[in-house]
């Protein structure tokens, strides 16, 4: 028999030296990561809850149908009448936190990918393993890196939530027909010119899939984000699990759900309204 | 000076090109070269040369290699060995900034397919080569709306392509190409994707703009008949190398090889072979004779009707043996009965359009140069004849002994 790999003993000595060694990189990321939250959070709950309900339903409305419109006033008038508005905006200022976080990562590694094989060769099986291992493992070195509390869970979130960017950005390059990227270098493009002019434009459909499957995973996060202190409608439902109380549970897990519906909505719809403006335009 | 000068030019596709493009030298065959060590042969040792202003298009069956060899020439697909010199300046050698700006400036491309950028309208799609070399909106808006009105599409400037039927977008296409104003046009089977009539108006416009703009142009296409039509020379491929170039007219005479025979043999003749090919030495007498000499011409001859000219053999008219003896009873001079608004055509008109002239004249039709010189005369029979595979300098198998009489 061979003795056991001491794998777990590797994994914790490789923490432990970015933790002593990578200390001055670490702590402006939780500083820049804190800040975001924050910031957001601030001007979520700079209106009133009844004023934020109706601009958010006019957004639905510009973008998408009237039901949509009509949709957003219900649901979250709902949230707030169940009391969970304040963790529910929480909440929103994490999700899109890691979600910016992400589309800034994403993209530019997804474009990498598009431009090399080698590169893609190298990213496609660390996307694999980012999405299998189970989210919780992540939780324990995000929590000896940055402590307790929204920061790790936003770099839990974005592990988690970043593969859909990064594949969608690379095939959505990828897809372009060949006879337009030909014609973009028979023209003497640059390389830079063929990709801002010809190739990114024409991905914008599959990157914003990318992007919105992407909230949709960071949303799936922050039930396990609470776990480490990141407060919120995800601490919500913990606590109703850990106290068994059904209702409690319900109520916040409904919050989550017709979040999770309005941003998925808008983000499907940002991308066509966008396309109808530029025709009518 | 010819502007593309290509010499043996080579593509090899596989994982040791150089390697194999040497065996093409030895005289190994395309199929013995990809059963053997699984290369693939694009284009072998091709050359050629293409003068300014010409209409130079290469033909070939899908797999004969012309798309290949027409990427080679900007290099969107590397050759493996083998020069291009276009303008005097080695293609082959160029570093990519040098090249860039060689596809910038003086070629441009049309793609089969239209390969318009689907996001932009037509005027930022014809705009994209000037946009490239960073040329200001208020230089490249004019030129590229310049460019759409020589296609006939300046007011849907701000359409997509999506809103245009085929033929628009190839149009769209061209202006695209144009609007930089390259020395050469490097056209992909640019009409193949259209409809037949769409695509005979497309090759009818492109030689419009060719007689006011003489751009150099290399024109692919696998359609016989639409390289008769355009192709001031057609070089004719088959597995990568060309097996014969020439004239429209010496391809269709004169074919190098049974597969050119082949490929020919079901063209409509009438659509290659012009006046000139057809027609018979004419009989001609001077307008200062008198009828008398003219009726004796005609006995001599065994023939109906006679041209009248000047001294410098410029045509005047046609005359017939029934006005001539008419005359000659009365003693009035030719100048009074020859019939001034004979027929004439060009000696460069095609036989098709030959057809309905020839058929309801009851005079021959005289062939008469820029000059106004009689070069010869056309002949019922002879038309026909040249139709039935009898081409003078081709072989011919039964004897074409027509008249000028008709």
């Amino acid at each position: 028999m061979l003795p056991k790999l001491p794998l777990d003993k590797w994994v914790d000595a490789a923490v432990d030296w970015i933790e002593s060694s990578l200390g001055f990189v670490l702590d402006p990321i939780a500083a820049g990561i804190e800040g975001a939250v924050e910031g957001i959070s601030y001007v979520l709950h700079l209106l009133p809850a009844l004023a934020m309900i109706v601009l958010l339903a006019a957004l639905a409305w510009r973008f998408m149908r009237w039901k949509m419109a009509l949709f957003t006033l219900v649901g979250l008038f709902l949230i707030d009448n169940l009391g969970y508005w304040d963790h529910t905006m929480d909440t929103l200022a994490l999700v899109l936190t890691s979600a910016i976080v992400s589309i800034v990562i994403g993209i530019p590694i997804g474009i990498a990918c598009a431009r090399s094989k080698r590169t893609q060769q190298i990213v496609t099986p660390i996307l694999d393993f980012m999405q299998t291992m189970p989210a919780f493992v992540y939780l324990i070195p995000a929590v000896t890196f940055f402590n307790l509390g929204v920061v790790p869970g936003v770099i839990a979130s974005v592990i988690f939530a970043v593969p859909p960017t990064i594949r969608l950005t690379n095939l959505g390059i990828r897809q372009v027909p060949a006879d337009l990227v030909e014609a973009a270098d028979s023209f003497g493009s640059t390389p830079a010119q063929k990709l801002v002019k010809v190739q990114l434009p024409l991905a914008v459909p599959s990157i914003m899939a990318g992007i919105n499957q992407t909230i949709m995973l960071a949303l799936s996060m922050v039930v396990i984000a609470s776990l480490i202190g990141a407060q919120g409608i995800g601490a919500d439902v913990y606590r109703a699990v850990s106290q068994i109380k059904t209702g409690k549970g319900f109520e916040a897990g409904l919050a989550i759900v017709i979040l999770a519906i309005f941003l998925d909505r808008l983000t499907q719809h940002l991308v066509k309204g966008k396309r109808q403006a530029d025709r009518r335009g | 000076m010819p502007i593309i000068e290509v010499k043996d030019l080579t593509k090899v596709f596989g994982e040791d090109p150089k390697r194999i493009s040497a065996l093409l030298g030895q005289g190994w065959s395309k199929d013995r070269i990809f059963n053997e060590t699984k290369h693939t042969v694009g284009v072998n040792r091709v050359s050629f040369s293409v003068e300014p202003g010409e209409i130079f298009v290469i033909m070939g069956l899908s797999g004969s290699g012309k798309s290949t060899l027409v990427r080679l020439l900007n290099r969107l697909i590397e050759p493996t060995s083998g020069m291009i010199e276009i303008d005097g300046q080695e293609i082959t050698r160029l570093g990519a900034d040098q090249l860039r700006t060689v596809r910038q400036k003086k070629i441009s491309m049309v793609f089969q397919k239209f390969a318009l950028f689907p996001h932009r309208t037509l005027l930022e799609n014809v705009e994209y080569g000037l946009e490239v070399q960073k040329a200001p909106k208020a230089e490249r808006e004019p030129k590229a709306r310049e460019a759409l009105k020589l296609v006939g599409l300046e007011t849907r400037a701000d359409s997509y392509p999506d809103e245009l039927s085929g033929g628009m977008q190839q149009r769209v296409g061209l202006a695209r190409a144009l609007a930089n104003d390259p020395d050469i046009l490097l056209m992909d089977e640019a009409f193949s994707a259209l409809d037949p009539l769409i695509r005979k108006d497309m090759q009818d416009e492109l030689l419009d703009l060719q007689d006011t703009m003489k751009k150099t142009i290399v024109f692919i296409t696998h359609d016989l008949d639409e390289a008769l039509r355009i192709g001031d020379r057609i070089a004719l491929m088959k597995d990568g190398a060309i097996v014969q170039i020439g004239t429209p007219e010496e391809i269709m005479v004169n074919p190098a090889s049974e597969y050119v025979e082949r490929f020919v043999e079901d063209v409509d003749l009438s659509k290659v072979l012009t006046a000139a090919h057809v027609m018979r030495r004419p009989e001609t007498i001077g307008i200062d004779r008198g009828a008398r000499v003219a009726l004796q011409l005609m006995r001599e001859s065994g023939i109906s009707n006679l041209f009248v000219t000047d001294r410098s053999r410029r045509l005047i008219g046609v005359l017939t043996a029934e006005d001539a003896s008419e005359a000659a009873r009365r003693g009035l001079p030719l100048e009074d009965i020859v019939i001034r608004d004979a027929p004439t055509v060009a000696p460069g008109v095609l036989l098709n359009e030959l057809f309905e002239l020839v058929g309801s004249s009851k005079v021959p039709v005289a062939v008469v140069n820029e000059t106004g010189r009689i070069v010869g005369v056309i002949v019922r029979g002879a038309v026909l004849g040249a139709l039935a595979g009898h081409v003078p300098g081709r072989e011919v198998d039964g004897d074409a002994s027509e008249t000028t009489a008709g």
